[in-house]
């Protein structure tokens, strides 16, 4: 039996952590701006610009930008980084089977599951405008959002038990599949429908977010403009297609595009459902078994910068949009 | 965004839609509402049907939480889950207290402090908010254990952090740094100018007008940024099993829920309420907080 007594002392020193942690920082900076105020003309600017920016670059350049560029470089090294082997990474993992499988399957995530979440998204936000109880339909929606993609996978790994035929099913989608007549399946072992199922897992956690997104760009629409589409006789689907749609076309990218960049990026489901096993493989599981179970730095670190270029298009093009708004 | 003067009959505002979204919504719910029920069934019922079975012959119990709360030398632990519940606060507090602080006086650098490469480094650090993290770890793992060396020269020397829970909050705070920094500037640059002029006119240097006049101001905009980055690093699997991989005594409850997952894949009765009980404190937070939530996102995403 273990009692509150026996956990606190032995989580003590963590709360003791949290706290230092808090103290120091609000003294550090509490000091820093007390003697900060009393500096004044040219010097100031300096000092702020060394008390408020470089911690911040400090850390930002030593936990990402120089720790990227190693990641280049050891992708051009072999599996213990003590010999350069040229493009030989990139290319032996495009010939490796099972590389080529999580690059296949990456793509199909990449392709599907953000549509689908902008569609639903779209949809359930157009829908929900103005409805009755349209704040409680859109928080059960929206909920999943505040859970775990470990918490969400088990949740769902609970929905896709299965049981032998012949004994009571465990899981609600097979016990559904009985109840429709349809030949049960171990719907995680389907290659290569469990792709789909696992697709359902993150569609489940993201659709929240880009209904919400929407939602709020659909509020933003001028009433006079959809008022004028009415009175020219465009009701129900041509109003949402002629004008909620167009109107929202920004938005609509901002979610396909934040979507994109999460299933690229994708790891806690698969490495909490499948662990990649049954031909359900993705790069950035891949990446983390090649760096970290198999411990071959190199083809990890080219699978990392393979993932990274995925990213470039779309980074880019944020980049783009953002400095022209910048202009404006 | 007004709200006011809405055209009363929008698309898709029929019965049509009403069912469409109720199904939906019952849809996204059931899930977790299964794997509630779950938690409190026995075990012998758990394995032999299912959980939507249970309101027929209603028999629940407390005894599944009591398990992985309280019982040492269980499946799930010898201290059971409330220490993995404390490594996730002490993980997440300090993470997300350096990542909006810090974040927030870099970003009022960047909008109102003049100097020469302010654009650059702006636009650096909105790019570096793509560099997926998956570049990074490997290298900033080696970092945490040898140091820094670039072309064989030492930059950073050595932190003796590994094993311990600032070598899991630090990364989070690296990693959030980019994005909290470009959302509190779009917030903090689009103070009024006047104001923050007129305070420099009356003789406050920058220290002043930041805790005077952007610190006050900003409050609405910390908390949904900061409510965004505490589910963001509490419900975070990767950096906790790079970086907190090796040990149990600063692993988080979604690293320790998913070996739980693997290990005792069919045990539901450790599993399920183990899932429940690492999702109760986000769910709490998202309820209450569901507002400045819903604020920090639309912050990040519409233009």
């Amino acid at each position: 039996m273990i009692t509150f007594g026996s956990i606190l002392s032995s989580s003590w020193p963590k709360i003791f952590q949290i706290i230092s942690v808090i103290v120091l920082f609000f003294g550090f900076y509490g000091i820093a701006f007390a003697a900060g105020a009393r500096i004044k003309g040219k010097k100031q600017n300096s000092l702020a610009i060394a008390l408020f920016l470089v911690p911040a670059l400090i850390l930002v350049m030593t936990g990402l930008g120089i720790p990227a560029i190693q990641t280049f470089i050891e992708s051009f090294k072999n599996a213990d980084s003590s010999k350069w082997v040229g493009l030989a990474n990139y290319t032996n993992a495009v010939k490796d089977p099972d590389i080529r499988l999580a690059f296949i399957n990456t793509i199909s995530w990449v392709v599907i599951s953000p549509v689908i979440v902008t569609a639903l998204g779209i949809t359930l936000a157009t829908m929900l405008n103005k409805m009755k109880r349209e704040a409680f339909a859109k928080s059960l929606i929206f909920m999943p959002m505040a859970i775990s993609f470990v918490g969400g996978s088990l949740i769902w790994n609970l929905m896709y038990a299965y049981q032998e035929p012949n004994r009571p099913q465990t899981g609600l989608v097979g016990q559904i599949m009985v109840w429709l007549g349809f030949e049960l399946k171990h719907l995680l072992l389907w290659s290569p429908w469990n792709n789909l199922f696992l697709m359902v897992v993150y569609i489940w956690g993201f659709t929240g977010f880009g209904m919400v997104i929407l939602s709020a760009a659909i509020k933003g629409i001028p009433t006079e403009i959809e008022e004028a589409a009415q009175l020219d006789g465009a009701t129900g689907f041509r109003l949402f297609r002629t004008i909620t749609v167009p109107m929202v076309r920004t938005t609509i990218i901002v979610v396909l595009t934040t979507a994109m960049v999460g299933t690229l990026k994708l790891f806690d489901v698969i490495h909490t459902m499948t662990g990649g096993n049954f031909k359900t493989d993705v790069l950035s599981n891949r990446m983390f078994d090649e760096n970290f179970v198999y411990l071959n730095y190199g083809r990890g670190s080219a699978l990392a910068v393979l993932i990274f270029l995925g990213v470039i298009p779309i980074t880019y093009y944020n980049i783009r949009s953002l400095r022209q708004e910048r202009k404006h | 965004m007004s709200n006011k003067g809405h055209a009363s009959n929008r698309p898709f505002t029929s019965p049509i839609a009403s069912m469409v979204v109720t199904v939906i919504a019952i849809l996204w719910t059931i899930p977790t509402f299964g794997l509630v029920v779950t938690s409190f069934r026995k075990k012998e019922d758990i394995l032999s049907t299912g959980w939507w079975t249970a309101f027929k012959n209603p028999s629940f119990t407390f005894d599944n939480f009591r398990a992985i709360l309280f019982e040492s030398g269980g499946t799930v632990g010898e201290q059971g889950m409330i220490p993995f519940a404390i490594n996730s606060l002490a993980i997440t507090i300090p993470a997300v207290l350096l990542s909006v602080g810090l974040g927030l006086m870099a970003a009022y650098a960047l909008a109102w402090i003049p100097f020469r490469f302010s654009d650059h480094i702006f636009y650096g650090l909105f790019a570096l908010q793509g560099v997926p993290l998956q570049l990074s770890l490997l290298p900033l793992l080696t970092f945490f254990a040898t140091g820094v060396q670039l072309f064989g020269h030492t930059i950073i020397p050595q932190l003796h952090i590994v094993g311990t829970l600032a070598s899991v909050w630090l990364p989070h705070t690296m990693f959030g740094l980019p994005l909290v920094t470009y959302l509190l500037h779009n917030f903090v640059a689009a103070l009024p100018r006047e104001v923050m002029e007129a305070a420099r006119v009356d003789g406050a240097n920058h220290f002043e007008v930041f805790r005077r006049i952007v610190l006050p101001l900003s409050v609405p905009a910390i908390a949904s940024i900061a409510i965004f980055q505490f589910l963001w690093i509490w419900n975070d699997l990767l950096v906790a099993l790079v970086f907190a991989g090796g040990t149990d005594d600063v692993a988080p409850l979604t690293l320790h829920l998913a070996n739980l997952g693997g290990s005792l894949g069919s045990h539901w009765e450790n599993v399920a309420p183990a899932a429940l009980f690492s999702i109760i404190i986000p769910l709490i937070v998202f309820f209450s907080l569901q507002r400045y939530f819903v604020r920090g996102l639309l912050a990040g995403s519409v233009k």
